[in-house]
């Protein structure tokens, strides 16, 4: 059990430094969008469901298509 | 030469905070409010779910304050958009029959999903909010899949009003009827069932439309005509 | 593998919350400014949840007639969290509307050339 929270909190990492590096706007949002879906995993295992579902609905979901929007709006590359 | 103070200033604060970490233990018990909370709160306030019961009746007001937030942040948007020029150089290619088709098939589905939510916060892990939510995500989905079809935004605005004034107005009405703000005044019925827990299965419909209708029209003022 | 279990989602919560810092501090896209305000959200949000977190806890729901209110996890910090998780989106969509109008004023989103151009 403590492996795949470890495991989880490894790619949390890793996609949160991937949206520090990437120069495509796009790309980094969509490494935001993953470090908010793990975060909705590692809610649940701390045993909290409505956060979880709160992340995961608002987190991931709605921050990323309003992210996206803006972008369209404005510029794409670095 | 930025990128490398960076990180030396960041190592240095992040030793300091993990040289301290023996000081919060986790995952040992704590004495605190939260254990009053557990042991008497189905007696008091009628709710099964925990977590709905602090949010709604202990500290109803601090959601109150979160209501006016949301609405405030919604007001703020659409004043600074309005003035930024639209420029109609983009166009948006239509979308093919299989994908405008399957789009307009699953939106009721996924109303019907939020409003079961929503209406469920104090039984299961829910509420307005999350409910909410899912209901802004139908409107999304019709929005990128049938860009064609828009919603008349005066029906946002609405709704949003009226799930505030629902709420202002119970927590009025429990003042005149008992003396306290936010009072839990109706009959709090038998535990597990959906008419039970007073005030706040009402309170969560009230919130379910407002903050759908307000990420909605959120989405509604950031996309451009075209 | 003691430390490992004791410190596992204080290292994930800490270590969004810095890499979150060094975004601010170092790059000058506005939009990659507000992705880095974000993920310090996220990691905030984890920190608080972690702190009332019970060891063999369960969550504070009586969806069984058997589960005793001492075994619960302390419902106070998600209370909390769903509050500031909403607070959250309500600020990201207000600094994403400035961010178009500051785009559609000076041309650019570089926030060294708009420090220097004095109006």
């Amino acid at each position: 059990m403590i492996f795949i929270i470890a495991f989880l909190v490894v790619v949390m990492l890793a996609g949160a430094i991937a949206a520090c590096l990437f120069r495509d706007l796009l790309n980094a949002v969509i490494a935001s969008c993953l470090v908010s879906l793990i975060a909705s995993i590692l809610f649940y295992f701390l045993q909290a469901p409505d956060v979880a579902m709160a992340e995961a609905s608002i987190g991931a979901a709605l921050v990323t298509a309003i992210f996206i929007i803006a972008i369209r709006r404005t510029e794409r590359r670095e | 030469m930025r990128n490398l103070i960076g990180i030396v200033l960041i190592l240095i604060v992040a030793s300091g905070v993990f040289l301290c970490l023996d000081n919060i233990p986790f995952g040992a018990s704590r004495e605190n409010v939260g254990d009053f909370y557990n042991s008497s709160g189905v007696k008091q306030t009628g709710a099964v779910n925990m977590v709905t019961s602090v949010v709604l009746n202990y500290r109803g007001f601090d959601t109150l304050g979160e209501v006016t937030i949301l609405f405030i942040a919604s007001l703020g948007l659409g004043a600074v958009l309005s003035t930024v020029k639209t420029s109609s150089r983009e166009e948006t290619t239509p979308s093919s029959l299989i994908l405008s088709t399957g789009c307009r098939f699953l939106f009721p589905f996924i109303l019907l999903f939020g409003t079961y939510t929503f209406l469920h916060g104090h039984l299961t892990p829910g509420g307005g909010f999350q409910g909410g939510a899912i209901i802004a995500s139908g409107f999304l989905l019709r929005y990128l899949g049938c860009p064609a079809k828009r919603t008349n935004p005066s029906l946002f605005v609405a709704l949003e009003s009226t799930g505030g004034l629902v709420f202002t107005l119970i927590g009025l009405l429990g003042l005149t009827l008992s003396g306290f703000f936010l009072f839990n005044f109706l009959p709090k019925g038998e535990a597990n069932t959906l008419f039970s827990a007073g005030i706040i299965p009402v309170i969560y419909i009230a919130i379910g439309f407002k903050v759908g209708a307000e990420l909605a029209g959120i989405i509604d003022g950031l996309i451009v005509k075209s | 593998m003691n430390f490992l279990n004791s410190y596992i989602f204080y290292i994930g919560a800490f270590g969004l919350i810095f890499i979150g810092i060094y975004i601010l501090l170092t790059r000058k896209n506005l939009i990659k400014m507000i992705i880095g305000l974000s993920i310090i959200d996220t990691g905030v949000n984890l920190l608080l949840i972690c702190m009332g977190f019970l060891k063999k806890g369960t969550a504070p729901i009586f969806s069984r007639p058997g589960i005793k209110p001492e075994n619960m996890v302390d419902p106070t910090p998600q209370a909390l969290v769903l509050t500031a998780i909403v607070i959250g989106v309500a600020v990201l969509a207000m600094a994403l509307s400035l961010a178009i109008r500051l785009y559609q004023h000076y041309g650019t989103l570089d926030m060294r050339k708009i420090k220097e151009q004095k109006w």
